[in-house]
């Protein structure tokens, strides 16, 4: 059966011999090279690779820290937080393969009611944007989706659930335009020294007060490093630092004013804002803008169809901030500037009396009062009194005549034209029309027309190309209230700790001084507190029966198309005045009928007068 | 004594009649294996531990009972003489070739794979078994043909021989395995005498191959390889790859656990890449990696040198066997053993591509473990045999 070969012993030839010392002579290289390869390894670099592998078992977690709470001037509290669970991908850490992926993205889309593709587009659209970093799926998801999640980790590689904070705001919309947004730091931002500390994917203030004083509010976030295994399931922590959390912010705001000033608005259903300030110190007591919004809803990361909404004009822009953004003329209330070059200027004294006969013809142009009325020979006190728009043409053809731009160099010097420098991101400058502003227009064809007196005209009764808003209106008449101060308005009054000590007052920027005589002073405000308080003036009717004396301008915007705009812009008390209120109401028709009636119950609010005597009843009054 | 015996003096005592019952195993063979089996089981305890939640012995214990098993087999094999397989040489092969083929033809897909034959309990790969069948039935062919072994047309039939298991199992795909197959076909006829001539042949046609499978049939629109073989094959050359499912980064993970146990290990308790799982695969592909983290060079010194010791002790039997099939059966175990340990420490410790072999009684694993401790029996065979015979020889002579 065997061949003899197979079965007889076997005898070790000298071919054979070699051939087995060929076999064990690459069998020894063969284990040379790994041992070398092994000494290389483990003795040459083993202390290298022994901190790679620390390396790789430890991560820092982060763990946010809470911003700081934003409270009112008496304490009360208006911006919260509440902690909230954030489902994210880790986008290295997903499946490789397009088909396992997908069906992570599937399993995903099942637990947090989305679909897949869009899951898949978030992600790929975030990743883009900022490789290595974590994407938030969705925001606020319920405690049992996270505890699906969390029982299921192995079939849901790469993704991950946080605790975060987000913002809470009890009060909904009371003092939405003032607050802001929270949102993740930009790359821009982190090249800043004031975001030093923050770290990519920290969210941070990015507009609003959350903006301004950021660097309070927010906390240090603190790390946990946390032993992880390959899936990056922790296993054990290995050190932390707690987190610091954000200052506590008071606000110069007085809730009730707040309250009250965006429910007067409110009651009119149109656009409107408002601004209350203390004129000695430029704290703003009050700051609003109609219609509101509840700013709840960019806690979580708004979406896109809802923030186009709060922008859309047709909607009303409830996002727009109407008292430190809008842009408009501001009718009557101007005069009270027209007044103050005047005299300063030496065009007029508080007795100069000019005659109203109810309309002046300029270069064939005829301006006339609201109203048609004539209101005869005026002094200023009188003209403000009843705001006759003639006798303030006449003060702007003077001004006009004698040239050197008098009263748009005091509309600058009271605040107008430029920023108020208020601690509110985003106000808007306005504009103080000139001859050269005009002239350069028209030069690069931008308008149909150069400068002419009637300009100067218009400007006198704040109408025309004249741009400003509440807030520097309400600048301009606290710099005369307060004898010639341009406070700075703030908002932000002082940092604090959580149990309310004081760690910082802020600062407002500088005061400038200007000089205003006292007699200038004194002639604006008699016709002023005669506006409000006696027989005649525009806003007479609106304020009868209040029991603190009001010195108080109305105005009528003409805007066109636009109808009306209601201006009011109020001092009290009239002697010594603690707040200066200015009020507009888009369409609101004149300053009696919506913006002085809205004024008496911000200033009621603000004086603790409660009942009927708050509430004024509509004037009918032009100005 | 005219007695020939081992330098190490394996315990031959050929005038100790009461003991000739007794197996006469090759004590180092035998003291190598148990040491790999210890080994393993110590690595395997620190590297499964939280594998099965609960049941933290889970694969030590199961392990265990496989070397059980296996050592029953291996002492069975050890005590019967080999020359009785080249009689059923056809019908190794042919139950080689059917087990194969059984797995390509009803093993469900496992991980992209079929390997496996699902016998209740146990899986069993049969592909790993083949190594063994192969090795009988191969030398048995080739004692066949010795008289032609010079003529080019017994090599051809020899390597076709074997190259139709090799191609099933690179169907399955197991790419590893087959590398075994090919290598153990290698050694027999090397040490059969083949001609260096046919040799250069077979390397031409091998080069040949090798570039029609990764070049010409890709440019050509019909790749051959799978992605991850091919990802698997590369991957040694970019370890740099941060996606943690690459083969790169398992293999970056894998060196830095070897490195990271340094000249004694992290100890249990500290060998992070393994017990954090880091270590991709650590109780079969990379427990290599395992040993070296935990126990350090030394360990893994030791690891290797068992080997070393198989290896050296299977070319030390070829040379003593009774007759040429017993020194070709010598031949083969010794050529799978090394050809294992080579490709998946160097795959390890990165100076090979990972090819999904396992390491020789190391890796968890039933078939891989009572496999190889069938081979080690049939060497002990040889052994026992070769001694038997020395013996009586030597009895007859005095």
């Amino acid at each position: 059966m065997y061949l003899p070969q197979g079965d007889k012993r076997m005898i070790i030839t000298p071919q054979l011999a070699l051939r087995v010392a060929i076999l064990g002579g690459i069998a020894l290289v063969l284990f040379a090279v790994i041992f070398f390869r092994l000494w290389y390894l483990q003795v040459l670099s083993g202390d290298k690779y022994l901190a790679e592998a620390n390396d790789n078992r430890v991560r820092e977690v982060k763990v946010e820290a809470p911003r700081g709470r934003i409270v009112d001037r008496s304490g009360m509290l208006l911006v919260d937080n509440r902690t909230a669970l954030v489902v994210q991908v880790l986008p290295e850490r997903l499946p490789r393969d397009v088909e396992r992926r997908g069906r992570v993205y599937r399993r995903l889309g099942h637990a947090l009611n989305r679909s897949p593709k869009a899951i898949r587009r978030k992600i790929r659209r975030e990743v883009k944007e900022l490789p290595f970093s974590p994407v938030t799926l969705k925001t606020d998801v319920s405690l049992n989706t996270v505890l699906y999640l969390q029982e299921n980790q192995i079939r849901f590689p790469g993704v991950e659930v946080e605790r975060v904070f987000l913002r809470k705001y009890p009060h909904r919309e009371i003092g939405a335009h003032l607050f802001g947004t929270i949102g993740e730091v930009t790359e821009k931002q982190l090249d800043q020294p004031r975001y030093s500390g923050v770290a990519l994917g920290d969210r941070v203030g990015q507009s609003g007060i959350e903006l301004q004083y950021d660097r309070y509010l927010r906390g240090l976030n603190g790390a946990s490093r946390v032993q992880v295994d390959a899936m990056g399931r922790p296993k054990g922590e290995l050190s932390v630092r707690d987190p610091e959390p954000g200052k506590r912010l008071r606000l110069s705001i007085d809730f009730d004013v707040q309250k009250t000033g965006q429910a007067a608005l409110e009651r009119y259903g149109l656009p409107g804002g408002f601004v209350a300030m203390d004129p000695r110190s430029g704290e703003v007591l009050g700051l609003g803008s109609n219609p509101g919004y509840d700013p709840n809803v960019f806690a979580k990361g708004v979406r896109a169809s809802v923030y186009k909404r709060l922008q859309d004009p047709d909607n009303g822009a409830p996002l727009a901030n109407r008292a430190t953004q809008g842009l408009y003329p501001t009718g009557s209330t101007f005069k009270l500037i027209t007044a103050a070059a005047a005299l300063e200027s030496g065009l007029i004294t508080p007795a100069t009396v000019l005659f109203d006969g109810g309309s002046l013809t300029v270069g064939g142009v005829t301006f006339k009062n609201a109203g048609n009325v004539s209101h005869g020979a005026v002094a200023l006190p009188r003209a403000l009194q009843v705001s006759s728009d003639v006798y303030f043409y006449r003060v702007g053809l003077m001004a006009e005549q004698r040239g050197g731009e008098v009263i748009q160099k005091w509309a600058r010097r009271l605040g107008l034209g430029h920023a108020t420098g208020i601690d509110l991101p985003g106000e808007g400058a306005g504009l103080v029309p000139t001859p050269e502003w005009r002239n350069r227009l028209f030069r690069r064809n931008l308008t149909d027309r150069p400068w002419t007196p009637g300009d100067n005209i218009n400007l006198s009764v704040g109408q025309g190309d004249l741009q400003a808003n509440p807030l520097q209106m309400a600048v301009a008449y606290s710099a005369v209230a307060n004898g010639g101060r341009i406070v700075t308005p703030h908002i932000g009054m002082r940092v604090e700790d959580n149990d309310g000590r004081i760690l910082q007052q802020i600062e407002p920027g500088a005061r400038r001084r200007i000089d205003i005589s006292g007699s200038t002073r004194a002639a604006i405000m008699q016709g002023l507190r005669a506006a409000a308080n006696d027989a005649g003036g525009t806003s007479a009717a609106v304020f009868q029966g209040f029991p603190i004396s009001v010195a108080g301008k109305t105005g009528t915007a003409e805007r066109g198309a636009q109808g009306d705009q209601s201006w009011y812009v109020a001092a009290a008390p009239a002697n010594d005045p603690r707040i200066v209120v200015a009020t507009t109401i888009e369409r609101g028709g004149f300053g009696a009928e919506a913006a002085a009636p809205a004024t008496r119950r911000i200033l009621a609010a603000y004086f603790g007068i409660k009942g009927k005597k708050a509430i004024g009843e509509a004037g009918s009054a032009p100005d | 004594m005219s007695q020939p015996s081992t330098p190490f003096g394996t315990g031959v005592q050929p005038f100790s009649e009461p003991r000739r019952r007794l197996l006469r195993l090759d004590l180092l063979v035998l003291l190598a294996t148990l040491g790999l089996i210890a080994f393993s089981l110590v690595t395997l305890d620190t590297a499964t531990a939280t594998d099965v939640p609960g049941s933290p012995d889970y694969f030590v214990v199961r392990q265990a009972l496989y070397a059980v098993v296996g050592l029953a087999l291996m002492l069975v094999l050890a005590s019967i003489d080999y020359s009785r397989f080249r009689e059923l040489r056809v019908g190794l092969y042919a139950s080689m070739l059917g087990l194969i083929m059984l797995v390509l033809a009803v093993a469900g897909a496992t991980r992209g794979s079929r390997r496996w034959i699902e016998v209740s309990f146990f899986r069993f790969q049969p592909s790993e078994l083949g190594k063994v069948l192969l090795i009988l039935a191969l030398s048995a062919f080739i004692i066949d043909r010795l008289r032609k072994l010079s003529e080019r047309e017994t090599t051809s039939r020899i390597m076709l021989l074997a190259l139709v298991p090799t191609l099933l199992v690179m169907a399955q795909p197991d790419l590893g395995t087959s590398i075994v197959y090919v290598t153990i076909a290698l050694a027999l006829l090397f040490v059969a005498g083949t001609k260096w001539t046919h040799f250069a042949a077979l390397g031409a046609v091998a080069a040949a191959a090798a570039a029609l499978v990764l070049v010409i049939a890709p440019a050509a629109g019909v790749p051959l390889l799978k992605d991850y073989q091919k990802d698997r094959l590369t991957a040694f050359l970019e370890k740099d790859n941060a996606d943690p499912r690459s083969q790169g980064y398992q293999l970056n993970q894998a060196e830095t656990a070897i490195g990271s146990g340094r000249k004694t290990g992290r100890g249990t308790e500290r060998a992070t890449q393994t017990r954090l799982d880091f270590l991709p695969e650590s109780r079969t592909d990379f427990v290599f990696a395992a040993v070296g983290e935990l126990y350090g060079f030394v360990g893994a010194g030791i690891v290797l040198s068992l080997y070393a010791l198989l290896i050296w002790r299977s070319l030390r039997i070829l040379t003593i066997a009774k007759n040429l099939y017993g020194a070709l059966l010598a031949a083969g175990v010794g050529a799978m053993l090394m050809t294992q340990v080579f490709v998946n420490v160097g795959g390890n410790v990165g100076i090979m591509p990972i090819t999904g072999i396992p390491l020789p009684l190391m890796s968890y694993g039933g078939s891989s473990v009572i496999v190889t401790l069938i081979a080690l029996g049939i060497l002990q065979s040889v052994y026992v045999q070769a001694k038997e015979a020395a013996a009586s020889k030597s009895e007859v002579l005095a």
